[in-house]
Order: C-alpha cells, then sequence, then structure tokens
C-alpha cells in the first residue's frame, strides 16, 4: 500500500506513530525546553524552506486542530511543534499567524491563547449565535445541561457550590449517581469532560474539611456563551422576566461589551 | 464563472458539515436556506452548488473538501466533507485502534469483492481469524461494526454491512486505487456500483444500481440491458423519485 505523507492531524498524541526517519523530533519535547526561536532564526528558517512548505504546514496545523476540536481538546505548543512542525520549529510564528487567519476567514473560528504560560490554545465560534436559535435547540443535549449549569453558576454570582449543583439538577430529575439516559455519567461529565473542555471549571474550595469544590465559569464559556443570552435562557426555564434579576441583569448587559468575547464585525 | 466571497454564510454552513459530515441534498438546501437567513445574506435556492463551490475553492489549499456523489440505497445526491490528504482508511485513525482499522479494511475487502456489495456479520468475523495485528475478540468486533455504523463508514441491514454513501464517496480515490481490477462502474451513472444487479448475458455482466436500475427502466414493458440488449431478469425495484422536501 502507498504510504503516503500523512497529515499529523488525523492521529491523536496517543497513538501517534513514532517518527522512524533519522531526523525525528526529540520525542521528549516539552513546553520548558521550548523557546520561542529569535528573528534571525525565523528568517533562517524561511529560507530553508522548499515553496509551498510553509502552506503545507499551515495545513497540517489546521487539521491538527480541527481534529482536536472535535473533542474540543486545548492544544499545546509542544505537541503542534512536536507532531506537526518537527524539525521546522523555526517557521512556528508565522505558520501560527497563517493558521489563525484560516480558522477567521474560512470556518469563522477563532485561535485564542488560553494560558500564556504553558501555550494552550483553544478554537472558539467567532460567528455571532443566531437570535432566533435559544441555545436549548442546539443539536447535542449536553449542551442544554450545560446552560442549565452556566446558568446555575452566572445566578450565583460566579461561583456555585458542589453540592448546590447536584441539588439544582435533582430538582430537574438528574441524578448525579445514576447513569442519565442522555448524558451518560452526570457527574463525570461535569466534573471532567465539561472541565477539560474548559466550558466548566472545577476547583477545590480552600480550607475545606471534608473537601468541597466549587463550579465556575471555563475560559471557553466565557469567550462562546453570551451573559445575556444565558440570562433569558434562565428566564425562560423558570418562566420568569430576567429584568427582575436586576443585579444579574444589569451584569450582563454591562459586561457583554467587556468580555473577551468576539466582536461582531466581520464585513 | 465568477466567485462568491466568502461570507458568515458560508462559514456557518462549513461549521455545520463539520458537525454532521453527511447530509442530503434536501438538507443540505435546507441549511443553505437557514445559513443564508441567520446571517441575513440574499439566499438563492437554486445555487447551492456554486455556494459549495465557494467554501470549496477556501478549502483546497487546506486538504480538504466538500465532495458530492450519490446514494446505493435510495439514489439521492449526498455532500461529504472530505479529507483529501488521506488517501486510505489513515483518515479514520484519531478514532480507530491500527487492529480495528485493519479489520475495516478486511471488510471492505470482504464487500468489495463480493458480487452484491455485501458482507455477512459472520463472514466479518470469521476473517478476524487471519488478522496480523492484535486480534480482536468476538465481542470486539460486534462493537466496532456498531460503531462504524455510527460513524457512518458502513450500513448495516438484517446482519449484513455494505459501505456507507459517506464511505463510498470520501474512500473514492482510495477504492480505486487498491480495487481498480475488482471495481466495476454503474452503467448507467458511471460511478462505483457496490449494491446493484448485474446482466445475466456472460459476455456482458455490466452492473447497474438499484436505483439507477429503477430510474433506467421505469415504464419500459420489457426491460433489456443497455449495453447487450439481452433481456433484463431481474426485479426493478421501486424508488420515490424525490425524498420528501417537507422536512425542515
Ligand atoms: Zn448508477
Ligand atoms: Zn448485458
Amino acid at each position: 500500500m502507498a504510504q503516503r505523507k500523512r497529515l499529523s492531524g488525523a492521529q491523536t498524541s496517543s497513538q501517534a506513530k513514532r517518527p522512524s526517519g533519522s531526523q525525528a523530533a526529540p520525542e521528549d519535547e516539552d513546553d520548558q525546553t521550548f523557546t520561542l526561536p529569535s528573528s534571525s532564526q525565523v528568517l533562517r528558517g524561511m529560507e530553508s524552506l522548499a515553496p509551498g512548505q510553509l502552506e503545507q504546514k499551515t495545513a497540517e496545523v489546521v487539521q491538527y486542530f480541527l481534529v482536536k476540536d472535535q473533542k474540543k481538546f486545548a492544544i499545546r505548543r509542544a505537541d503542534i511543534v512536536k507532531h506537526v512542525l518537527k524539525e521546522q520549529r523555526n517557521i512556528y510564528p508565522e505558520v501560527m499567524r497563517r493558521a489563525a487567519a484560516t480558522f477567521q476567514q474560512v470556518f469563522g473560528l477563532k485561535l485564542v491563547e488560553i494560558e500564556q504560560k504553558n501555550h494552550l490554545y483553544i478554537l472558539i465560534n467567532s460567528l455571532e449565535p443566531s437570535a432566533a436559535a435559544p441555545p436549548s435547540s442546539s443539536t447535542n443535549p449536553k449542551t442544554g445541561l450545560l446552560f442549565v449549569v452556566l446558568g446555575l453558576i452566572f445566578m450565583k454570582g460566579g461561583v456555585a457550590r458542589e453540592n448546590v449543583v447536584w441539588s439544582t439538577l435533582k430538582k430537574l430529575r438528574i441524578d448525579p449517581r445514576e447513569k442519565h439516559e442522555e448524558f451518560g455519567d452526570v457527574r463525570k461529565l461535569l466534573t471532567e469532560e465539561f472541565v477539560r473542555q474548559r466550558y466548566l471549571e472545577y476547583i477545590r474550595i480552600p480550607h475545606t474539611d471534608p473537601v468541597e469544590f466549587e463550579f465556575g465559569w471555563g475560559q471557553r464559556a466565557e469567550y462562546e456563551v453570551s451573559k445575556p443570552r444565558i440570562l433569558s435562557f434562565m428566564g425562560e426555564l423558570h418562566q420568569q422576566d430576567p429584568q427582575t434579576w436586576s443585579q444579574q441583569y444589569r451584569e450582563a448587559h454591562s459586561s457583554s461589551s467587556s468580555t473577551p468575547s468576539p466582536s461582531p464585525s466581520q464585513r | 464563472m465568477s466567485q462568491q466571497r466568502m461570507e458568515d454564510s458560508h462559514r456557518r454552513f462549513l461549521q455545520a458539515m463539520m458537525t454532521i459530515g453527511v447530509i442530503d441534498r434536501q438538507g443540505a438546501k435546507t441549511l443553505h436556506r437557514r445559513c443564508c437567513e441567520e446571517h441575513k445574506t440574499q439566499h438563492s435556492p437554486d445555487r447551492l452548488d456554486s455556494f459549495i463551490d465557494t467554501i470549496n475553492s477556501k478549502l483546497q489549499p487546506l486538504f480538504m473538501q466538500i465532495r458530492k456523489g450519490m446514494s446505493e440505497d435510495d439514489g439521492n445526491q449526498y455532500y461529504v466533507l472530505v479529507n483529501t490528504a488521506e488517501t486510505d482508511v489513515t483518515r479514520m485513525s484519531s478514532d480507530y485502534a491500527d487492529n480495528e482499522l485493519e479489520l475495516f479494511r478486511k471488510t471492505m475487502d470482504l464487500i468489495i469483492s463480493s458480487e452484491n456489495g455485501k458482507a455477512s456479520s459472520t463472514d466479518i468475523l470469521n476473517c478476524t481469524d487471519t488478522m496480523t495485528s492484535k486480534k480482536l475478540k468476538k465481542i470486539e468486533t460486534e462493537q466496532l461494526l456498531k460503531r462504524l455504523v455510527c460513524d457512518k463508514w458502513l450500513s448495516e441491514n438484517q446482519g449484513e454491512y455494505t459501505l456507507s454513501t459517506r464511505c463510498i464517496i470520501e474512500m473514492e480515490p482510495y477504492i480505486r486505487a487498491m480495487y481498480q481490477d475488482q471495481v466495476k462502474m454503474c452503467h448507467i451513472c458511471h460511478n462505483f456500483a457496490f449494491q446493484c444487479q448485474i446482466c445475466d448475458n456472460p459476455a456482458c455482466g455490466i452492473k447497474i444500481h438499484n436505483p439507477c436500475v429503477a430510474r433506467y427502466f421505469k415504464g419500459r414493458v420489457e426491460p433489456r440491458c443497455p449495453a447487450c440488449d439481452d433481456f433484463w431478469p431481474h426485479e426493478i425495484p421501486e424508488f420515490p423519485q424525490h425524498q420528501s422536501s417537507s422536512k425542515r
């Protein structure tokens, strides 16, 4: 069978095949040892490129992100270098610049660095959410549950204790101790999957004995989920005019301009 | 032809395709309309293909494409978002382990070398014996087949497996390269013919998809092979002309 060069985007890190060639990139690459190349290194890197290489690597990085994004994983710079750029790490800044422009122009996605220390990136949707479509109409039923929890946290002023979240869900007949037919293991979904996807934060409350945890909005939620929208969703849920929650209403509508949420100016 | 500019309606369409992977023509038309309405761009219902061409022109340098093809099951057109850089089943390697991919390849072999484009679950289970990678147990094989159906690589009907529309469209170059000698084209639509009827005349033996048979012989009193003019001995299947357009 023809062993064509494959895009590394199709491989997850767990099963990525080890490079067999002699020019294999160091396997133990991580953030500590990776420093940005100097501008002269970048220039040298660009000069040594074959024509079309920059485009090729950009396409590979884009595919790598899209595969990871299907599971909404955050992506580490070290992994991009290790799995995609390999020995051509010098062109990293230019490739990322082009990849970000491609995501914006072609996919309506915004590439966001959520942690500068660890160089973690996520893709967020930069298309304006449709005013007509309520969040609950999403095709994924888990999104509905997520919105309930985000809404609850928002109503509680930004953080909600774990036991409050569980008891609220019980009122909606979702018991975290039982396997739910649509959501599966709800506890795992909230404390692991949504946390890994950066929709939620699940943090230990200091000085608690026995140990207690609380939920907050994760960075992806801050970017992707509009607070006025969450508030009107809560209004529908409780059949109440959102304006009656004056404090939350004020916050939702004043912070909507200061949140990192992408601006609608696209034309 | 003048190329349209990529706008938010295109991006919304592409985002939806990334989530669903495959959509029939009727569904694509509905999605096209919804995307245009949502972003308040002008919607020309008859311009779906040029709308998709605009997206494809941007996807091409990224080795991606929204490709059109026909379903062997219902004869309808489908659109599939495909990766054009991967030539074989390695495109699935982010979701499947190596031994699972080996079994999928073997299943493709079985289906493509069969007369009728089908493989029974028993045949698939039997070919685990010849696996070179870690052998799959019976229960693992059954679960894998379920996943392959769920991910729309295979279709299942009463214990018989066929290549899905998505698989045929997306793997087209791979099938063409790997099974050159085995695959025949449909005499009517000139696409690969897996599930089909075959002319009984041994000197002819052309293949025609079931939906193409239905369309071609519709209303003919005595069906004859379009290639050798022998009597066409098979039952002429019936297919609804179009999918209901009321679906939203
Ligand atoms: Zn045909
Ligand atoms: Zn014939």
